[in-house]
């Protein structure tokens, strides 16, 4: 591979970010460092953590493993983009409610994780979360709280799928 | 209806934790989200040798790297007096060698660059000539005559550290010459490194025109440390300021300073320019401090009955290379010897030597440092040998010997006064949770079926809230701790705290005991911590001491505001002070609630319309030194099915009945638990360090040290006794390592019950499939 730099180009959150960057950069260190969003972090060196988690093209990726290289392109997710328009994500807000966080390090990509896995299984069992979660390390909070979190966005998520359905519905009604 | 203590988020209530909306936002300030104009970084070469002499350091090939500034050796600091610095022990230990290095790892020069990855690749340019030396692993083998020496450094030319003991030798001994039984086991409680998702690192920025140094620090104690910098190395203690921005958990790992601070400073110093440091996780793994590594030999006498006597107790210490764990001055085995545990024993004897090996440091924390987790897996376990030995049951037995609830305060054998404690209650409220008499009959079932189930019990007691100051200090400055309270004129206020949180919810819990205390909303105060530059002294979070400590120091501060406060509302109400009472979160005059001022008006009053001769404002300083520490308890049953086939151990149920006195917040008490049930579990199942012969770690990335996930994790089943502490302003004890210290032998006793049909009496922790599998294999169990 050349040591010349090349310019990449990702969509992180929705915003284009462009640069020549060095062919070794890892993915999270120029989400870090080049687009300035440091909710993503780095707690090893072995793919172990997940606390660098992002989603690439909507699945869950550690960020860690990867050059920014590989991701040209790529539409990328970050904590950052979570909270729409003032609102926090249902995932955000189980997190608060549930007490899902303690120091914090882990639950940016604990959360991304969760997302995209709420995506694929609305209804989940604990124990599916359990395994969802697995490539995520927390050393706060036990999981109990973490898995208690997720579900309670998995409800809020559902309860949003239900009620434009239901609003639906109702203007059917009183047709 | 809600009452106005739950609108204030006072004491008692699961008020939402302020700290959360930056963090789920990603908007939380940890050390590598630091980024100072002009910043430069650091990376650190390291020793691949246990035990070396360093013949040649050759740094031309990596300074001849564009973008590398500078290559920092020892021998460059020893130029400036900093190639050693002083332990918390009273030891010292080595920034960068000179000459040897004594364990694998350990850092040998720093390379400056410009660039993160320049200076990574720097540090492979490096090149450093080695003539190794036999290194000494076993700590056994270190105390023999002929064992290389570890540290020619000292005057003392053999690899003793020390020798600490606590208790009465002859009481104990003629107590076990009058006992009818005694059980005797070897309990070796392995190496542990606490694994703080967030590794270490820090930003050093000397500022050439101010000749101020700021550093900020993954650090669990920044005052300790500007003041251990300012007399290292001569600059004026207000000339340096340390900065805890958010930490990624700490358990008592970043309390130590290790060297890539030190070279950070005095890179930044040399330079002029930011210096970052962050540690990969092989780095932080590998080379910073570990806990644990005792290696005990513990005698339990008891009379046929079931009544305990006496308990005698010999360890041998491995503290790797340098004596550096974060012990109070006085105790250098922490506060083992209080290894009688919740049992009302009428001697014992406790006895421990310290020894240098080629390892890095050890006796620093894992969610504990001050060695309660290794007293409390000895007596917990040797309580179960006895139970074994008699063929009685451990909760019977347990009952049988427990100090009982009216004899608090109680002093123990070796010299502590327990404050307060019931440990009969929680041990019923566990056992009736769990249904611990169904689960034997369910057991006695299996075991005829020949499925392996096991219950196991641990009975703990804490001891945490260092000080008091009369005995507890580190490196001479005393163990209180501190708050500072400012009310604002509106009603609002700052609330600025000697502690440190590492994820524990300080900014919630201590702004909810000022809300307590003063009746001022929780969302109106705000708590900070963490800047040597604003924050008052104090020695820091680790421990379990926030709340005894600087919580009382918060409660006490307060309660000098509500005094003047007093004064100020009978100004307003026109009535005489002695008449004015402090009810319902008001100032009211007795007899007539009607005429009542609320915290908020008297805080405008005391910027507005003090009364003549009273100093204008509201707020209080308190520094507080606790008369006693503080004794959590707490009873936990485990539940475990062995896998013939595999050796794993599953926890199928754990129940925690925890009593930590007066609770500020039971969801982050909750949550605090939680937490330490994983830490408790985790040592218990999965996770140790050992060295080869040649000093190799075979542990030394997350794909061998195995920190639990959500998969091994069990759902933890939670509940409470509420005993509080006679002595803390309002009766709380702490709670963030209780649960670490008392899971640990709940799941070895629960594998040991499984087996002990077959003649098990112990099994060594970590408890692992392959391990397990051996033991069932020799006792003619395994399948397949």
């Amino acid at each position: 591979m050349s040591d010349e730099k090349q310019r990449v180009t990702l969509t992180i959150n929705g915003q284009p970010v462009s640069a020549e960057i060095e062919p070794r950069l890892l993915l999270v260190h120029f989400i870090r460092e080049v687009a300035n969003l440091t909710g993503t972090h780095i707690g090893c060196d072995t793919t172990s953590c997940g606390a660098c988690a992002v989603l690439l093209n909507g699945v869950p990726a550690k960020s860690c493993t990867m050059f920014a290289v590989q991701a040209d392109g790529a539409n990328i997710s970050t904590v950052e983009g979570l909270e729409q328009g003032g609102v926090l994500h249902p995932v955000q807000e189980g997190f608060f409610q549930e007490h899902g966080l303690q120091c914090g390090f882990c639950t940016p990509g604990m959360m991304m994780t969760a997302v995209a896995f709420l995506e694929r299984n609305p209804n989940p069992t604990d124990g599916e979360i359990r395994q969802a979660i697995s490539g995520n390390l927390c050393r706060c909070t036990g999981y109990v709280n973490i898995v208690k979190s997720i579900q309670y966005a998995a409800a809020r998520m559902r309860e949003q799928q239900a009620a434009p359905a239901m609003a639906t519905a109702g203007a059917e009604a009183t047709q | 209806m809600t009452t106005p203590a739950q609108t204030l988020g006072g004491m008692g209530h699961s008020v939402k934790r302020k700290e959360d909306p930056r963090f789920l936002r990603g908007k939380g300030r940890y050390i590598d989200d630091i980024k100072l104009p002009g910043m430069i970084y650091m990376d650190i070469v390291r020793s691949p040798y246990a035990h070396a002499n360093i013949t040649k350091i050759d740094a031309s090939k990596a300074l001849a790297l564009p973008g590398v500034l500078a290559v920092i050796t020892g021998k460059d600091l020893d130029a400036a007096g900093l190639a050693w610095m002083p332990t918390l022990m009273s030891d010292k230990q080595m920034v960068l060698p000179v000459d040897r290095v004594v364990y694998q790892a350990q850092e040998v020069a720093a390379v400056i660059a410009t660039e993160r990855y320049i200076a990574a690749d720097g540090v492979q340019l490096v090149e450093v000539e080695y003539d190794p030396l036999p290194p000494v692993v076993d700590p056994f083998k270190a105390l023999e005559p002929d064992a290389p020496l570890v540290r020619p450094d000292r005057e003392q030319k053999n690899n003793h550290i020390w020798h600490w003991e606590a208790g009465d030798a002859a009481q104990t001994d003629a107590a076990f010459a009058s006992a009818e039984v005694v059980v005797k086991e070897d309990l070796y409680i392995p190496r542990i490194h606490v694994c703080s998702i967030e590794t270490c690192g820090c930003v050093a920025s000397f500022d050439k025109v101010e000749g101020k140094l700021t550093i900020y620090m993954t650090t669990q104690a920044p005052h300790a440390i500007r003041t251990v910098y300012s007399l290292v190395t001569g600059i004026p203690e207000n000339k340096i300021r340390v900065i805890s921005p958010d930490i990624g958990g700490g358990f008592g790992g970043k309390v130590p300073v290790y060297p890539g601070y030190v070279i950070a400073s005095v890179a930044s110093i040399q330079t002029g320019l930011p210096v970052k440091w962050i540690e990969d996780r092989s780095e932080n793994i590998q080379a910073d401090s570990f806990a644990r590594d005792y290696h005990i030999t513990a005698e339990l006498a008891a009379d046929k009955d079931g009544t305990m006597k006496a308990l005698r107790v010999k360890t041998l210490a491995d503290h790797g290379a340098f004596d550096a764990a974060a012990n109070p001055s006085k105790f250098p085995a922490g506060l083992f010897s209080v290894v009688t545990g919740s049992y009302n024993l009428q001697a014992a004897h406790v006895e421990v030597d310290g020894v240098y090996t080629n390892k890095p440091s050890g006796g620093v924390a894992y969610r504990c440092s001050f060695r309660v987790t290794e007293a409390v897996h000895t007596i917990e376990r040797m309580v179960d040998v006895l139970a074994q030995k008699l063929g009685v049951d451990p909760a019977d037995l347990r009952m049988k010997n427990f100090i009982q609830p009216e004899s608090f305060p109680y002093k123990s054998p070796t010299g502590w006064e327990y404050d307060s404690g019931n440990y009969p209650a929680a041990l019923q409220k566990a056992m009736a949770k769990i249904g611990y008499a169904d689960l034997r009959r369910e057991q006695a079932e299996k075991r005829a079926r020949g499925e392996l189930m096991g219950i196991g019990i641990s009975t703990f007691t804490e001891i945490v809230g260092a000080g008091p100051s009369h005995t507890f200090d580190i490196l001479g400055i005393k163990m209180f701790d501190s708050c500072e309270i400012r009310v604002h004129p509106t009603g609002s206020a700052i609330v600025r705290i000697g502690v440190q949180t590492q994820g524990q919810g300080h900014e919630t819990t201590f702004a909810q005991i000022v809300a307590e205390e003063l009746g001022l909303p929780v969302e109106n105060i705000t708590v900070e911590h963490g800047d040597t530059d604003t924050a008052p002294y104090g020695l820091g979070t680790y421990a379990s001491r926030s709340t005894p400590t600087a919580g009382a120091a918060t409660a006490v501060a307060s309660r000098k505001i509500r005094e003047k406060a007093k004064n100020i509302a009978a100004h307003l109400l026109e009535a005489n002070p002695d008449d004015i009472e402090w009810s319902d979160y008001k100032f009211q005059v007795k007899g007539a609630p009607g005429r009542s001022v609320t915290m908020k008006d008297i805080a405008f009053a005391a910027y507005t319309n003090h009364p003549q001769g009273m100093e204008a404002g509201l707020e209080a300083v308190d520094y507080y030194d606790p008369p006693n520490l503080t004794f959590p308890f707490g009873a936990y049953i485990c539940v475990v099915d062995i896998d013939r086939g595999t050796g794993a151990v599953k926890i199928r149920r754990f129940v925690a009945v925890d009593d930590c006195g007066n609770i500020i917040n039971p969801m982050i008490v909750e949550g605090q638990i939680h937490g330490g049930l994983t830490m408790g579990m985790a040592p218990a199942l999965l996770e140790g360090i050992s060295y080869d012969e040649n000093g190799n770690m075979q542990q030394g990335t997350f794909m061998e040290y195995l920190l639990p996930t959500a998969m091994e994790t069990p759902v933890w089943e939670t509940d409470k006794t509420v005993t509080p502490s006679p002595h803390h302003p309002f009766g709380a004890k702490g709670v963030g390592e209780s649960a670490t210290v008392g899971a640990p032998p709940a799941v070895v006793n629960a594998v040991v019950d499984a087996l002990a049909h077959v003649g098990v009496t112990h099994i060594d922790i970590p408890m692992t499939p392959w391990k397990v599998y051996e033991l069932l294999e020799a006792h003619g169990l395994a399948e397949g």
